[in-house]
């Protein structure tokens, strides 16, 4: 009995990391620009690689399967915003600067910081739009 | 010695944990390499109450449970705007303030909003987090300062 | 519903694939290749209990350890070399010729 209802619950969990991967992946390609992309990689990499570890962790039940799969998921929860900080630091040297103090990104269009960004925003989607064509 | 401790514990567990072989001699080798571990950090002078932060695991059960229901509840926002498409975001980028008294509660607080999908610590700068978020709702709440005060509490 | 999960990975890793070769900047894809390895982690860790051998969640584990370091130090090359002269490391640089040559 007790085993049909792990069982049970640890395929609700698989579907439901699934759901929220597959939801990640398509934001990754679905969003406009790169920052935004990045809250999109982050979906995957927190709530859904939570609900298939505990998943995996209801499955393997009392053994040392179980702590190891604890192991890399609190691995993971420690370097993904690690690792997506980076990331955003890194690409605060490229032509991706954010401007700093700056509201919605439609308001300051006029300002200087916005001749950084507004001209690298079209090239961006024509880019990506010649890829999926390609 | 409190430090050295708490690193040595953590260690020991992290062997058991990944040996799975229990018999004298293998543990006799898990117990040197720890004290080597143990004694080549105090020697570097890693060990201190910023790499061990002994001093929060009080307050951390009660924060990790409020940051996980933030980090389910902003998932299901942000998968929400997957699939109705990029025309529902707003991206937006500012500076949200950070008013914490260590450098320990900053780090978290910055951690803790790039852990949260839909938010992005991007830069430090004082007593100041640039931010950059999907929507601005996401930043909204973020400037109400309900994570800020959490922080604060636990660092206390 | 362990086989569904695994052609859901591969299904999301082919996504995060697509990503790194569209581009159009370089740090899309180093996020890109950044989500593949995590689901890589992932993976391998379905694929311990589909084969029902748990050993191999010690490569689950090392992989994870490597893909940070990795991505890291790939990030590290790039915020050096580019240096504080970002607007001429530009679109041109990253998007026009590498978009062209992985389009190809």
């Amino acid at each position: 009995m007790t085993d049909l209802v792990v069982s049970g619950l640890s395929a609700v969990l698989l579907a439901l990391g699934c759901l929220f991967m597959v939801s990640g992946a398509v934001g990754l390609l679905r969003f406009p620009d790169f920052y935004t992309r990045m809250h999109a990689a982050g979906v995957t990499d927190t709530l859904a690689t939570f609900l298939i570890i505990c998943a995996l962790m209801l499955q393997a039940g009392w053994s040392l399967a179980l702590f190891k799969l604890g192991l890399i998921l609190l691995f993971i929860f420690f370097t993904s915003p690690a690792a997506s900080h980076a990331l955003a630091k890194a690409a605060q040297h490229s032509t991706l600067r954010l401007e700093p103090g700056s509201g919605p990104r439609a308001v300051p269009a006029e300002a200087v910081g916005g001749q950084e960004t507004q001209p690298a925003e079209p090239a961006l989607e024509a880019d990506a739009a010649n890829g999926d064509r390609a | 010695m409190r430090y050295s401790l708490a690193l040595f514990v953590i260690l020991a567990f992290i062997w058991l944990a990944n040996s799975g072989h229990y018999t004298g001699l293998l543990l006799s080798f898990g117990l040197v390499s720890v004290f080597t571990v143990v004694a080549i950090s105090q020697r570097m002078g890693l060990i201190d109450h910023e790499s061990q932060p002994i001093h929060l695991a009080g307050g951390l059960p009660r924060y990790y449970w409020w940051l996980f229901t933030k980090i389910v509840r902003s998932n299901i926002d942000v998968v929400r705007h997957v699939w109705r498409g990029p025309s529902t975001i707003s991206p937006v980028s500012a500076w949200v303030p950070a008013r914490l008294h260590t450098d320990m509660g900053k780090v978290l607080y910055a951690n803790s909003i790039t852990l949260t999908p839909g938010t992005v610590a991007v830069d430090i700068d004082g007593e100041e987090i640039l931010v950059h978020a999907l929507t601005a709702e996401g930043l909204e709440d973020l400037r109400r300062g309900e994570m800020e005060r959490q922080v604060r509490d636990l660092e206390e | 519903m362990l086989a569904a999960t695994i052609i859901a990975l591969l299904v999301v890793m082919a996504l995060a694939l697509a990503r790194a070769l569209l581009g159009p900047t370089i740090y899309d894809r180093i996020l890109a290749v950044n989500v593949f390895g995590t689901k890589t982690v992932v993976l391998i860790a379905v694929i311990c209990f589909t084969l029902g051998k748990p050993e191999f969640l010690d490569i689950a584990l090392v992989y994870a350890l490597i893909n940070f370091v990795s991505v890291v130090g790939v990030l590290r090359y790039f915020e050096f070399r580019s240096g504080n002269s970002f607007p001429v490391v530009g679109q041109g640089d990253f998007s026009g010729d590498e978009g062209g040559q992985a389009n190809d």
